[in-house]
C-alpha cells in the first residue's frame, strides 16, 4: 500500500527538509520502518529502546489517533495519510 | 534573566525562539532562568515594589530581550480570600480561594496569554494565534486587540456561546473547527511554524506555560510569604498544576519563603479525565480519551502536561480526582451560596473534587487549603439552566409580595 506520511517541522532535519514522505507499508509500524529507510536517523527520534512510541509522539492514520486502535500494529490503507505530531501543545 | 531553552526529557538545549518541542526526542522545551542573578536581585521588597498585577514577578518570568512593549491588560494579583462557609460546609477550617475569575477576560488564561504575547512580541511576531476550549480564545483575542496585534483563534464548533460571542467580538478571526479539542489542537500543531504565528500554547509554549507560576507566587505572598499546605487545582493539560508546583519550588529555592511541604492535587470531570484515571489506577501511561462534559474549559483528552502533572501529584503526596456533571453543577451553586463566587463549570469541578477529597480524609481538616477558581461562572451559565432561576414570580402588588414570601404582618419594619 502506498501511504503518505507527514512530517511535522521538528523532525524535518532528518528528512532533508522533506514536509511529506511517501512509502510502502501496511500498518503503522511498516510505515515507520520504511521511513527510516529512507532517512536514517528518524526511528530513534519516534521509538524508545523498547521500540514504542516515545510519550510525546502522537501518530494518527487518517485523523484516529492510533493510541486509539492498534498502537504501532494499526493498518495503514491504500492512500492513508500518517501524520506524526509533537503531543506537546495545548491547553 | 533567561538563559535559554531545554528539553524537559533529554536535557538538550534549544535557542530562544516560537519552538516548543525538542528537536530530538519531542520533548517539552522549557525556559532556564539565570538563577544566581535572581538570587542576586530579587526580594520580597523588590516584587512588593511592582505594580499590581502579575508582572510584579517579571523577574522570575521568561522576559525576552527587546524594546517591544509588554502585552498586558492587567491580568494577576486576583484576590485570594478566605472562604470560611465553604470551608464549614466540606469540614476544611482553613479554607481559601485563589479568585481569578476577576482577571480581565475572567480566566486564569489572561495570565499565560500575558507573558506568551509579550515574548511574541520581542520575537518580532505580529499575529496571536491559539487552539482553545474557550477561555484561552477570549483572552488571546482582548489582548491581540488590546496590544494592535493580528490574532486568528482556533475553537471546537461546540463551544459554549458565551464564549464564542465573547471571543468573537474582539475582531478575530475566529475559526470553528469541527471537531473536539484535541482535533483542533492537532490541527494547530500541524499549522504552527507554517505562517510565522505565534500560536500561545503550541509553538510559544515555553513561554506561556511559566504565566501560570504567578498564581503560585501570589497564593505564597497573599499568605504573607508562606506556602500553604494543599492546593487544589483543576486539570485540562494539566500545566497549571504543575507550574504551581514549579512556583512554590522557585520562592524556597531563591529563599523568599521558608521550606515547607506542601501538596497539590488536581481535579477533572469524570467526562474527561485521563489524568484522574491514571492516578487512580497507578498505571504509568496516560490513556487519552474522547471528552464528554459540561466543563468544556478542562476537555482535554490527551492532556501534554498529563505525565508531570502525575510526576507533581505523587512528590507532594498530592491526589486527583474526578467527578460527574450533576456534581459540578451542584458545586458550582454551593460555592455561590456559600462564598457568593461565580466559577465556571472548572470551578464547579475543582469545588467538587476538593469536596470529595476533604471527604475521603485526603485533606488534612486543619489545614491551610486553597481553592484555584480558574474562570468566571457567567461564560457557562446554562448549565445551570433549572437551578437557578426566580425564587418566587408575583402580580406587582405588596399583598402579593407579602403572601409570596409568606412574611409575617408582624415583623417590624425599618426605623
Amino acid at each position: 500500500m502506498t501511504a503518505t506520511i507527514r512530517i511535522p517541522t521538528p523532525l524535518r532535519t532528518a528528512t532533508a527538509g522533506a514536509s511529506v514522505v511517501e512509502v510502502q507499508a501496511d500498518t503503522v509500524g511498516d510505515a515507520l520502518a520504511a521511513l527510516e529507510q529512507a532517512h536514517p536517523g528518524v526511528a530513534e527520534r519516534l521509538l524508545d529502546g523498547d521500540g514504542n512510541l516515545r510519550r510525546f509522539v502522537n501518530v494518527f492514520v487518517d485523523d484516529e489517533d492510533v493510541r486509539f486502535a492498534q498502537g504501532l500494529a494499526t493498518p495503514v490503507r491504500a492512500g492513508s495519510t500518517v501524520s506524526i505530531i509533537p503531543a506537546v501543545a495545548g491547553g | 534573566m533567561i538563559q535559554g531553552l531545554q528539553c524537559r526529557e533529554c536535557a538538550r538545549p534549544a535557542q530562544v525562539g516560537a519552538v516548543h518541542v525538542c528537536e530530538f526526542c519531542f520533548g517539552p522545551l522549557e525556559v532556564v532562568y539565570d538563577r544566581e542573578r535572581q538570587r542576586r536581585t530579587v526580594s520580597r521588597a523588590s516584587i512588593e515594589a511592582g505594580p499590581a498585577t502579575l508582572w510584579r514577578y517579571a523577574d522570575l518570568l521568561p522576559v525576552l530581550p527587546g524594546d517591544a512593549p509588554r502585552v498586558d491588560l492587567g491580568a494577576g494579583f486576583t484576590p485570594l480570600v478566605r472562604a470560611p462557609r465553604l470551608g464549614a460546609a466540606l469540614g476544611l477550617r482553613d479554607l481559601w480561594l485563589k479568585n481569578d475569575t476577576l482577571n480581565p477576560t475572567n480566566s486564569f488564561k489572561d495570565r499565560v496569554v500575558s507573558v506568551a504575547l509579550s515574548a511574541a512580541r520581542r520575537l518580532g511576531i505580529t499575529t496571536a494565534a491559539c487552539a482553545s476550549t474557550g477561555n484561552l480564545a477570549q483572552s488571546v483575542a482582548a489582548h491581540a486587540a488590546g496590544a494592535g496585534m493580528d490574532s486568528c483563534v482556533l475553537i471546537p464548533a461546540d463551544l459554549e456561546e458565551a464564549k464564542i460571542m465573547a471571543t468573537a467580538v474582539y475582531g478575530t478571526r475566529l475559526v470553528a473547527v469541527e471537531g473536539n479539542y484535541d482535533d483542533v489542537n492537532r490541527l494547530c500543531g500541524e499549522i504552527a511554524g507554517e505562517h510565522g504565528w505565534g500560536f500561545v500554547n503550541v509553538n510559544l509554549r515555553p513561554y506561556y506555560a511559566e504565566g501560570s507560576k504567578t498564581i503560585g507566587f501570589e497564593i505564597a505572598e497573599q499568605l504573607g510569604w508562606a506556602l500553604p499546605d494543599h492546593v487544589v487545582a483543576p486539570m485540562a493539560s494539566g500545566s497549571m498544576l504543575v507550574k504551581i508546583d514549579k512556583a512554590f519550588r522557585e520562592l524556597v529555592d531563591l529563599g523568599l519563603v521558608d521550606e515547607a511541604s506542601w501538596t497539590v492535587s488536581g481535579a477533572q470531570a469524570a467526562g474527561c479525565n485521563p489524568i484522574a484515571a491514571a492516578y487512580k489506577t497507578g498505571a504509568g501511561t496516560i490513556r487519552p480519551v474522547k471528552p464528554d462534559t459540561v466543563a468544556k474549559s478542562l476537555a482535554i483528552g490527551d492532556p501534554a502536561d498529563g505525565y508531570y502533572a502525575l510526576d507533581v501529584l505523587a512528590r507532594t503526596g498530592g491526589a486527583a480526582e474526578d467527578v460527574t456533571d450533576a456534581e459540578i453543577a451542584e458545586a458550582m451553586t454551593l460555592l455561590a451560596r456559600t462564598e457568593g463566587v461565580l466559577a465556571e463549570t472548572a470551578g464547579g469541578v475543582t469545588v467538587a473534587v476538593l469536596a470529595k477529597l476533604a471527604a475521603a480524609g485526603r485533606i488534612d481538616p486543619d489545614g491551610r487549603t486553597v481553592a484555584v477558581i480558574s474562570g468566571h461562572g457567567l461564560k457557562t451559565l446554562p448549565v445551570l439552566r433549572g437551578q437557578a432561576g426566580p425564587t418566587h414570580t408575583i402580580a406587582p402588588s405588596y399583598d402579593a409580595f407579602v403572601e409570596a414570601l409568606a412574611l409575617s404582618a408582624a415583623e417590624p419594619a425599618l426605623s
